[in-house]
């Protein structure tokens, strides 16, 4: 399975998304610069976290508007995988491909620690590997990760179990306390906490892993299988 | 040349961390009197003359400027005094 992690002018966790996949997977990937890039090729894309344009304006919101993102946006449509990760996740938010908005954290400060969530839909194409409910270990490391959205759209998420994952110990004030939100179609994910640096058990849990594994499971599963 | 003066406001109901700290530091310093606070963006648009200036700024409000989802924008568009 071939990956695409795009980097932005101020990504700054590409390199943990690679080594994730690459190294860890042991799957095919490529860092992308987001110029001039070509995606056709690509099986899943993997946008990470950082601060893509210095956050100028909105957390994501310049990078949204950039040529890469009309592109991932067609590979979405195809119905293959999207994985926005931190920035990655404002960035799929500013660019409308999941519903809602990012506000700055309530206590207003940057956070970097582990925080535990739930898997709160282990059916989707992202989470399989784990069990339903399953409370896991990602490290967070962000000052805009709280999630806002009107109430007819926290219906729907709800209804249409898109809510992915949830923290157990609200850190930023988000609603529901949403980590991790999916589309309707179920194939771009997004999510503040980091699954890429909680991949081996150096970095103090290896519970992100299976986040990974799910996407090529999944893959094997409808294209491989079925050529 | 058309100077574009475009607000963009939280709306109502979206909480406002930042707003919540000024507020807080503005009664630290014995401004007892401030009720509420919200931060907003002020920006300065310089553009060419052209007939339908008002539904371009919309349209750049609205695409990138602005977040709809938790923001409200208004403009103003004056003559651009050369310097």
């Amino acid at each position: 399975m071939k990956f695409a992690v795009i980097v932005f002018p101020g990504s700054n966790c590409d390199r943990d998304m690679y080594h994730a996949v690459k190294d860890i997977l042991g799957e095919e990937a490529d860092l992308v610069w987001y110029e001039n890039s070509n995606l056709a090729n690509y099986d899943a894309i993997l946008l990470p976290g950082g601060f893509s344009y210095g956050d100028y304006l909105r957390s994501g919101s310049i990078a949204a508007t950039s040529d890469c993102l009309k592109q991932i946006k067609a590979h979405a449509a195809k119905g293959k995988p999207v994985l926005g990760v931190c920035n990655g996740f404002q960035i799929l938010l500013e660019a409308g491909l999941l519903p809602g908005a990012m506000l700055c954290n309530k206590n207003l400060a940057f956070m970097c620690h582990q925080e535990k969530l739930r898997v709160a839909n282990h059916t989707t194409l992202f989470t399989s590997e784990y069990e339903e409910n399953e409370i896991v270990q990602f490290p967070i490391a962000h000052g805009e990760g709280n999630y806002f959205c009107d109430e007819a759209t926290i219906k729907e998420l709800r209804k249409n179990k898109q809510i992915v994952f949830t923290y157990e110990a609200n850190p930023n004030g988000s609603t529901e306390d949403i980590a991790g939100i999916i589309n309707r179609e179920g194939n771009v994910l997004g999510m503040m906490p980091h699954p890429e640096r909680a991949v081996e058990a150096l970095l103090g849990s290896a519970d992100g892993l299976k986040v990974f594994q799910s996407i090529v499971m999944n893959w094997r599963n409808s294209y491989v299988a079925s050529v | 040349m058309k100077k574009v003066i475009v607000f963009i406001t939280l709306k109502q109901g979206v909480l406002d961390p930042q707003g919540k700290a000024v507020q807080t530091s503005l009664h630290s310093l014995g401004f007892q009197e401030v009720e509420e606070a919200r931060i907003g963006k002020y920006i300065e648009l310089y553009v060419e003359d052209q007939e339908n200036v008002s539904e371009r700024v919309q349209a750049m409000c609205e695409q990138l400027l602005a977040n709809p989802v938790i923001e409200d924008y208004r403009f103003e568009i004056e003559e651009a005094v050369h310097s």
